[in-house]
């Protein structure tokens, strides 16, 4: 939706270049779109105000580079106080003096706070501690046999009100976490992840059973639970869960769907707390802190290149990698390169969310739902050539192009595009070798279905560590 | 230069363009890849779709007359006087659960009805509510625009006159001709329950088998969330509560066939309803989703009917929910929304969107935790209930 954002502010400053301040009426209208793509986003309303009049002040009369387009100096400006505003760091967990390190899960229900205080006590195993699960949820049928099961597969003790029927309901959760206290000195754990049953916010009576859950425990980390697709409302629950628990950090669920998570940004606004942790999937061993300025990027439908890379290590054979980077960028990547790297990318997940996560992809590319099938139809097409026509593409003329058609079950027009696309792509990994320098906002040619060669990109936070260099990305 | 990156953007560039070039030629070829949700579409209603009290009473209530067919132990005639019974108690619930969420909105509106003349701050406060209630900016903006040719149109003057035609255009579009949950004769039943994780698809099951169960269907519930620890658990509380029968399997079991052995189990039975759960998934998943359809698929197969493929959404629901709904209705054609924990500070404004652009109904409301509090979505009471002082 506004993965066009850059592409609205191109045309808002059409004709601005060579003028060197940026006026009123131009930032104007790019702070409705700003607007626009923060409420998208599920940034709260009052959020999404002081941001903008923060953004606004910084954009009125800046002034312009003259070798730079105006547009990314704006969106510049807009990422970097999104970063601000975000708080930039990651949170460092130390741990109490005298143990056990007692965290506190709270949130709505559904938010996922059991799942989570697994996946928690999971990360902390790996930082060498001995965790305790504490399950004092005792409002959901089967919440306790939640837990007990996760804890089993990562083989972490669980200590709940013993239970004689499945799914028993009722007892005293503050008492339950009472003396999981004791518990864990006698079992000598050194953190206990206290699982709190899901409430809302505005209900009086359970807000006060989590405080004095709070009370007993005096939690050293107390964390929210949220929702990654949380709507405007994430503000007014974190506002309600911070005055009855003095909050510590945000667990930041879901995101690894296409939530834009316009609510961390809200409650990190309104509550001043960084979000700490964020699952990356549904196993319970993608956990891990979270980085706030990743999300920056995200808010803005602006692409996670970092967390791209993060995966695509997990994925990818290192070597092999390399050794085909070097290819592509000698131009001697051939189709047969491309079905073996093809195989390690489908591991990364579905392409749609990859493509998602690049920046500057034009927004034909990024707004067509590719269905992971069709890749498998483009690999029918691979297939179907020969192993001499897969490292020379050229060979394929008009009749081999009918042959690979049929063999494959396509259209030779289907063909065409790959092989086309085949050769759009060499040529942009000739450019990338040719010159691994800045071409900074050199517009390409608009309407090329692929090309993100000289579209307008985004900076991406810590690409420099990286050594990334994209045409556009800096 | 990060090698990684180079060799997963020429794959991405050259396999998804491609790939999206062959979405395209095939979207423009073949009409059976046209988004199901559209052809599911229930007709525009005109100014009758608007149904009074009394009759939206009837529509809501569970296909009395079916259930009097098929129930050899209930009498027919038995089967209206039921009707105020399990109704009369739950809409006044409706509006007094929405009165907490409705206190933001009023505290605008509120303001708006004071006021002796329309201006543009009018215009932005209004606009303000709605986007604060989660309709979204652009939903928001399009009903606005309607309501602001209508202001010109018939010379409306004062904030109560506007508050009342933004009333009248947001029940419009809320209104379908038929919010009932469907029942198939002559197969067993299966009402399909999907949604992403946390929404409250197992608690919905609960609630709504023990209303089924109280106008006197047989239920067989299926534990198809083999995914999440101890949800098979979760669900056999709730059918020890509702009385019936529960069909479960391993974790990590498939859940195509905890379902198929619950619908068989249901036919050999002779019980009129499946209600199968499913685990939440997040619709961007390909792999889970492609499990949903499989799931959809096998469910259809004689003896069973899917009626009724239900998607849970939160109330807190964000712009997220419209994907949310588009992808689902994408993979298993989704026939209705079950709207939960709307008792919150949640408005769930998301509806309409999820409403006018795909066209899919808001079925079922939960506004609290107990049984009772599932009950038929009425527009007319949500609107009213969030406009209300």
């Amino acid at each position: 939706m506004f993965d066009a954002l850059t592409d609205r502010f191109e045309g808002i400053f059409r004709g601005l270049r060579g003028r060197g301040r940026l006026g009123e009426a131009e930032v104007d209208e790019v702070l409705r779109e700003i607007r626009l793509a923060l409420l998208e986003a599920d940034v709260n309303f009052k959020v999404v105000r002081g941001l903008v009049a923060r953004i606004r002040e910084r954009c009125v009369g800046a002034e312009l580079h003259e070798a730079l387009n105006p547009a990314q100096q704006v969106i510049d400006i807009v990422h970097q106080e999104l970063i601000a505003t975000l708080g930039g760091e990651t949170i460092r967990i130390t741990f109490a003096p005298k143990p056990p390190t007692v965290v506190l899960m709270a949130g709505l229900q559904g938010s996922g706070k059991t799942t989570n205080s697994a996946k928690l006590a999971r990360w902390f195993k790996q930082q060498g501690r001995n965790p305790l699960l504490v399950g004092a949820d005792l409002q959901r049928p089967a919440a306790i046999e939640q837990l007990r099961t996760l804890g089993r597969q990562i083989d972490v003790p669980v200590v709940s009100k013993d239970l004689t029927s499945i799914g028993g309901e009722g007892g005293d959760p503050v008492e339950v976490a009472r003396r999981s206290l004791e518990e864990a000195r006698r079992l000598g754990r050194d953190v206990v992840i206290v699982d709190t049953a899901g409430r809302l916010s505005i209900d009086a009576e359970l807000m006060d059973q989590v405080r004095r859950i709070a009370e007993v425990t005096s939690p050293h980390y107390t964390f929210l639970v949220v929702d990654a697709m949380t709507g405007q409302g994430a503000v007014t629950t974190a506002e309600n869960f911070h005055a009855a628990l003095a909050l510590d950090g945000v667990i930041l669920t879901k995101l690894d769907g296409d939530a834009r998570g316009g609510a961390a940004l809200s409650v990190k606004e309104v509550v001043g707390k960084p979000i700490a942790f964020a699952p990356t999937g549904e196993k319970l061993a993608d956990f891990d802190l979270f980085h706030p300025d990743r999300l920056a990027g995200r808010i803005l439908g602006m692409g996670d290149v970092l967390t791209l890379i993060d995966r695509a290590k997990e994925a990818f054979d290192e070597d092999e990698a390399e050794a085909a980077a070097a290819k592509l960028l000698e131009g001697q990547f051939t189709f047969e390169d491309f079905l073996e790297q093809m195989q390690q990318v489908k591991k990364m997940g579905p392409l749609g969310g990859l493509i998602g996560m690049l920046p500057g992809v034009p927004k034909e590319l990024r707004n067509t739902e590719i269905d992971d099938k069709e890749l498998g139809r483009v690999e029918a097409i691979i297939h179907s050539m020969t192993l001499e026509e897969r490292r020379h593409p050229d060979l394929i003329d008009g009749s081999r192009r009918s042959r690979i058609a049929a063999g494959s079950g396509t259209d030779p027009s289907e063909v065409n595009a790959l092989l086309q696309q085949f050769r759009e792509m060499q040529k942009m990994m000739k450019r990338f070798g040719a010159t691994p320098g800045k071409r900074k906002g050199k517009k390409g040619k608009k309407g090329g279905r692929v090309t993100p060669k000289g579209r307008p990109m985004v900076s991406a936070p810590g690409l420099g560590r990286t050594e990334l260099k994209l045409p556009g990305l800096n | 230069m990060e090698p990684m990156l180079i060799v997963l953007l020429a794959v991405l560039v050259l396999g998804g363009a491609t790939a999206a070039f062959l979405v395209s030629t095939r979207r423009r070829r073949g009409p059976e890849l046209e988004p199901p949700g559209r052809t599911a579409t229930l007709p525009r209603p005109g100014p009758t779709a608007t149904p009074a009290a009394g009759t939206d009473l009837a529509d809501a209530d569970l296909a009395d007359a079916d259930l009097a067919d098929v129930d050899l132990v209930e009498p027919p005639g038995e089967a209206p006087p039921a009707e105020p019974e399990v109704i009369a108690p739950v809409r006044p619930s409706f509006r007094d659960r929405l009165a907490r969420a409705r206190s933001t909105f009023s505290g605008y509106v509120g303001s708006i009805l004071g006021r002796d003349r329309i201006d543009e701050e009018t215009w932005d406060d209004l606009e303000e509510a709605l986007i604060r209630a989660d309709v979204g900016v652009g939903p928001a903006s399009e009903l606005l625009d309607s309501v602001r040719a209508r202001v010109k149109e018939e010379g409306l003057a004062d904030g109560a006159q506007l508050v009342e035609a933004v009333k009248t255009e947001m029940k419009a579009r809320l209104a379908v001709a038929d919010r009932t949950l469907a029942a198939t004769e002559g197969a067993t039943d299966v009402w399909l329950f999907v949604g992403v994780n946390g929404v409250g698809k197992t608690t919905t099951i609960g609630k709504v088998a023990k209303r089924e169960a109280e106008v006197g269907r047989t239920i067989v519930m299926a534990a198809g969330d083999t995914f999440r620890a101890a949800a098979a658990e979760q669900l056999t509380t709730w059918a020890e509560r509702a009385g019936c029968d529960i069909v479960r399997g391993a974790e990590g079991a498939d859940p195509s066939s905890i379902i198929y052995d619950a619908i068989e189990r249901a036919a050999a039975r002779g019980a009129d309803l499946v209600l199968a759960d499913t685990a939440g998934r997040l619709h961007t998943k390909s792999n889970l989703m492609e499990e949903l359809r499989k799931v959809k698929r096998v469910a259809s197969k004689p003896p069973g009917t899917v009626s009724e493929t239900l998607l849970v959404l939160d109330a807190t629901t964000g712009q997220n929910g419209l994907q949310q709904a588009r992808q689902f209705t994408d993979a298993v054609d989704v026939t209705g929304v079950v709207l939960t924990k709307l008792d919150g500070s949640a408005k769930g404004g998301i509806v309409f969107a999820i409403q006018s652009d795909l066209g899919i109904p808001v079925k079922l409301v939960g506004l609290g935790e107990t049984a009772d509090d599932l009950v038929p979505f009425d527009p007319d009471e949500f609107v009213d209930a969030l406009f209300s002082e």
